[in-house]
């Protein structure tokens, strides 16, 4: 086994990737577009750790009515209930329908939570200039990037209720405002994951490079 | 168009390299073979893929999400019955329902994510690959190549087709519900969609280059 050479970084070598389609460029002006898609050239995104944040931020304050307010209101006979996301993983719970409620629970309850406390421990680390297992850091990025949409479920689980109902007649159903408040984190934890840049957890472990030692590959 | 030709004469691009976009660690491309990944040594992204599928398999795949697409708007997701009468679901219904009810936002969600996003999602593949077929490059490729990558973590008929089923589950105490037609198109969707999703747009940009 042959000592593997240390992999150089672009932007210690005055290489950029283009953002949007790849194409690798060497030393360009600022900002210059991409010769093949036209998009502009950075070699982070732009004002990433505050827009990550601002996003994070909103989505934080909008869990708290996301999960205190009902996201069904039902009227049957001459009953009146009003769910919240909570109450509907429990009734689902005591009606027998376990792994459903466990979907629901981790879908709505979970994902969000693990979500925005990972991005937060994410963004916090970079600032602090953490070198602590950026590996493992990176793919929890990516775990982030994957599981942010699925979310969205409870919503259209409780709008599909709601449209059954609406043209029948078995009962009444009106969503809650919970429902939108629902929406709006996970579209907001959405896109502070896009927004967060996750090279910056880079920057911080590795010193940048001294030019003399460092090669373009050939 | 005068700039753009200056741009091309004075950027140096490196066709031979491939930088993470995950950890900014420069590598050398190699070929691929089809159905092969390159991931980057450093923190094991993936740097680029070649898929199984060419751009006529994906052309193929492409139509045929969108003769399903049609079927599952226009079929009844599911229809319900309790006390003789019956009710059907659409994701029309879905919508409308939702916004007369006083959440728009959800009506709007939903008329996103399940409707338009997938919708332009297919002509913009259908734009790029029969491009990329005819060889040619129109004019509106490139905004069509940042369309396709901007839509695809908002298009969300998979979660959709999940919360469906969950909510099916919970009705079915309270009343017949009975999955449709339409149901099962969202289905035959969302593995349809995947299956595009396996294929590297970036590809396009490279087939270009040669």
């Amino acid at each position: 086994m042959t000592e593997p050479l240390p992999i150089p970084r672009g932007a210690a070598i005055g290489l950029i990737g283009c953002h949007a389609c790849g194409l690798v460029v060497e030393r360009p002006p600022p900002n210059a577009h991409c010769p093949r898609c036209g998009s502009l050239l950075h070699a982070r995104k732009p004002e990433s750790l505050s827009r990550a944040w601002a996003c994070l931020v909103a989505a934080f304050i909008l869990y708290i009515p996301a999960n205190l307010l009902p996201v069904l209101h039902s009227t049957k006979l001459f009953e009146h209930w009003s769910d919240t996301i909570m109450s509907g993983v429990v009734s689902l719970w005591t009606d027998g329908s376990y792994d459903l409620a466990i979907i629901v629970f981790t879908a709505s309850v979970v994902v969000p939570l693990l979500k925005m406390g990972a991005l937060a421990l994410l963004l916090i680390q970079v600032q602090r200039g953490s070198g602590y297992l950026p590996r493992e850091r990176t793919r929890l990025y990516r775990v982030l990037e994957f599981i942010g949409q699925w979310s969205m479920l409870d919503v259209f689980a409780v709008a599909l209720l709601i449209a059954l109902v609406h043209f029948g007649t078995l009962a009444d159903a009106k969503p809650g405002t919970g429902i939108v408040a629902f929406g709006a984190v996970v579209v907001l934890t959405m896109l502070a994951t896009m927004s967060f840049d996750p090279r910056l957890i880079w920057d911080a472990t590795r010193p940048p490079p001294r030019r003399a030692t460092d090669r373009l590959p050939t | 168009m005068d700039m753009k030709a200056r741009a091309l004469t004075t950027l140096r691009i490196r066709t031979d390299l491939a930088v993470c976009e995950h950890c900014d660690s420069v590598h050398q491309r190699g070929r691929l073979a089809p159905g092969e990944a390159a991931d980057c040594r450093v923190c094991g992204a993936t740097l680029y893929r070649r898929s199984r599928l060419d751009v006529d398999a994906m052309l193929a795949l492409t139509i045929a999400a969108a003769i399903v697409f049609v079927l599952a708007n226009a079929a009844p997701i599911v229809t319900m019955q309790s006390g003789g009468v019956t009710t059907r679901g659409w994701l029309g219904s879905i919508v409308a329902a939702a916004w007369d009810s006083g959440v728009g936002p959800v009506a709007a969600i939903a008329a996103a994510t399940v409707f338009l996003f997938p919708l332009a999602q297919l002509s913009l593949y259908l734009f790029v690959l029969s491009a990329s077929k005819l060889d040619a490059r129109p004019p509106g490729f490139a905004a069509a190549m940042h369309g396709l990558r901007y839509l695809r973590p908002w298009s969300m008929v998979e979660v959709f087709l999940i919360g469906i089923l969950v909510s099916i589950v919970k009705m079915s105490s309270l009343a017949k519900v009975t999955p449709e037609a339409g149901l099962w198109g969202f289905g035959v969707l969302t593995i349809l969609l995947t299956a595009l999703g396996t294929f590297e747009l970036r590809a396009l940009w490279d087939a270009h280059d040669d």
